[in-house]
């Protein structure tokens, strides 16, 4: 494989979506006031702790706009017919799938660098570790990226149908992933379903770095974030080349 | 060189088999046609041509690049109209070009004169900042024929591209063939329309239930099943059958003001019926000869005739 040509594809893939997909005023007002919502259907009037509170929004913000537009990507692409134009451009599956999700790392940065600091002027975040602050920044938007570009992979050109399935998927993750219960108060079989989440890796994470209140090894949550990533994009390339030509 | 070359393609869907073991070479700088009914495996052939889908076996060379083992060389090397497709409509006639050619790599500078040529060509000028979306289907493909071009693709596919067009656009699009061709680049086309394809192609290939049944230039191909050609011509006044008593002419027909004359050996039929007009002092109006058409051949090998 070519590499300077696989990694202009997919840069030109990316570019090609954060200006069609993403740089449009809807997506963007709805980026940002999202969290707004969260904040005020989880914070306000449940008597929690700001500080045990704000790393699990941080990572909920992250988590939500990093994987909001990725799944609708290739329905769209699917339902306009430029799917098949895009395929045959010097392009391979991995290129399309790598630049969906980089789009969707400079989305999720983006916004959430918008409501950490808005958030820093209002409430002074502390930072524990700056370390793994920024590694909590960076590698959970390429996860949930990952997650996005996952969720596209089912042989659908009906964006709706997708839309479904993401929030199917993605609405549940916040409940059993250690945001509103820290991680080692959740009951016994709550717990096992909180270690199946990806959300609950970051949010200790984010707690790492932010209060230095984790309840894991952040270095494992690192390396669990790592491997949910590979095994989203594998499982995502693997759907996607079975599902390529359907619906074009 | 064979500048297209697919050896033992095979492709199944489930239990099906869409196409099976074909292979086929297209030369340098020939329009090849690829004719076919409905769901002989035209499109699934073109897609693995160019590489939007992976055969269950065999190979495919562009260029002399083999298009599986190094697919985004290969793949820069040719343009792709695919059939049904188009192109961004939230972006400009002139952002699509751009984007295009940006995947294809090339320089802003070359992008920027290369679309304004485009532009010009393709009679979009006028439009060029419009968002496609507001573009009428022919003019959406116009677009989607530029973007093909942009790189100025030694190897150009197009899938049904006249397909449901107006009749400018379809004019547009066997320019941009002929114009392709006159700078050396291969055309491989697909078409329902026999008649382009015969006025078109050097070659064509026909494909049923997903094997290759034949190829051969248009000629050939026609005279396979039945030599006989027919004269259809008409005389300033009206003349009787049997004036046209010639062993060159195997049966006369009238239609209308005119007459068929059914030969195997057009060259004395002809001279037989001007010496004939000569003779009577009745000048022949009109004159052209008809062979035995491609869709003929096309319905005979796909064994669809009635």
């Amino acid at each position: 494989m070519d590499v300077p040509l696989l990694l202009h594809g997919i840069g030109t893939v990316a570019e090609k979506n954060v200006r069609i997909y993403y740089n449009k005023p809807p997506v963007i007002i709805f980026g940002l006031l999202f969290p707004l919502f969260l904040f005020l259907a989880f914070f306000i009037g449940r008597n929690l702790p700001l500080g045990t509170f704000y790393p699990g929004f941080i990572a909920m913000t992250l988590f939500f706009t990093s994987s909001s537009v990725g799944p609708l990507i290739t329905p769209w692409e699917k339902r306009d017919k430029t799917y098949e134009r895009l395929l045959s451009y010097p392009l391979v599956l991995e290129s399309i799938l790598l630049g969906d999700i980089v789009a969707g790392v400079i989305f999720g940065l983006a916004i959430t660098f918008v409501v950490w600091g808005v958030s820093a002027v209002v409430i002074f975040p502390a930072v524990a570790t700056a370390g793994f602050l920024i590694v909590a920044f960076l590698l959970g938007t390429i996860t949930f990226a990952a997650l996005g570009t996952l969720m596209a992979s089912p042989a659908s050109d009906a964006p709706s149908n997708i839309m479904m399935l993401a929030s199917l998927l993605r609405f549940p993750l916040i409940f059993i992933s250690g945001i509103f219960i820290p991680l080692a108060e959740i009951p016994g079989w709550g717990k096992v379903l909180a270690y199946l989440s990806p959300l609950t890796y970051l949010v200790d994470l984010f707690h790492a770095g932010l209060d230095g209140n984790e309840a894991l090894n952040p270095f494992l949550d690192i390396v669990v974030l790592v491997g949910f990533t590979l095994a989203f994009v594998l499982l995502a390339r693997a759907i996607q080349k079975r599902n390529l030509v359907k619906g074009l | 060189m064979h500048s297209i070359e697919a050896q033992g393609l095979s492709k199944r869907f489930g239990t099906t088999s869409a196409v099976g073991d074909l292979s086929l070479a297209v030369e340098e700088g020939e329009i090849f046609g690829f004719l076919g009914p409905n769901g002989a495996g035209k499109t699934t052939t073109i897609r693995m041509l160019t590489g939007v889908l992976s055969p269950d076996r065999g190979r495919v060379m562009i260029d002399g690049i083999d298009l599986f083992k190094h697919p985004l060389k290969a793949k820069l090397q040719m343009g792709v109209i695919p059939e049904n497709s188009t192109v961004y409509v939230d972006l400009s006639a002139e952002q699509n070009l751009h984007l295009t050619g940006k995947f294809y790599g090339i320089p802003a500078d070359k992008r920027k004169k290369r679309a304004d040529e485009l532009l010009s060509f393709l009679g979009l000028d006028s439009r060029r900042d419009d968002k496609v979306r507001t573009f009428s289907k022919g003019m959406r493909q116009r677009i989607s024929i530029g973007c093909a071009i942009i790189h100025r693709p030694r190897v150009l596919f197009l899938d049904e591209p006249t397909s449901g067009l107006d009749v400018q656009s379809r004019r547009l699009v066997v320019e941009t063939i002929r114009r392709m061709h006159e700078g050396g680049s291969t055309i491989f086309l697909t078409t329902h329309n026999i008649e382009e394809a015969n006025t078109l192609c050097q070659r064509v290939g026909i494909i049923n239930r997903g094997a290759l049944v034949v190829t051969g230039r248009p000629e050939e191909l026609k005279k396979t099943f039945d030599p006989t050609q027919s004269i259809v011509v008409s005389f300033a006044r009206a003349i009787p059958a049997a004036f046209f008593d010639s062993p060159s002419i195997l049966k006369a027909e009238v239609e209308g003001d005119k007459w068929r004359l059914f030969t195997d050996d057009p060259d004395a039929a002809i001279k037989y019926v001007t010496r004939l007009a000569t003779g009577h002092d009745n000048p022949i109006t009109s004159l052209h000869t008809s062979g035995p058409s491609l869709e003929e051949a096309f319905l005979r090998l796909t064994g669809e005739a009635g």
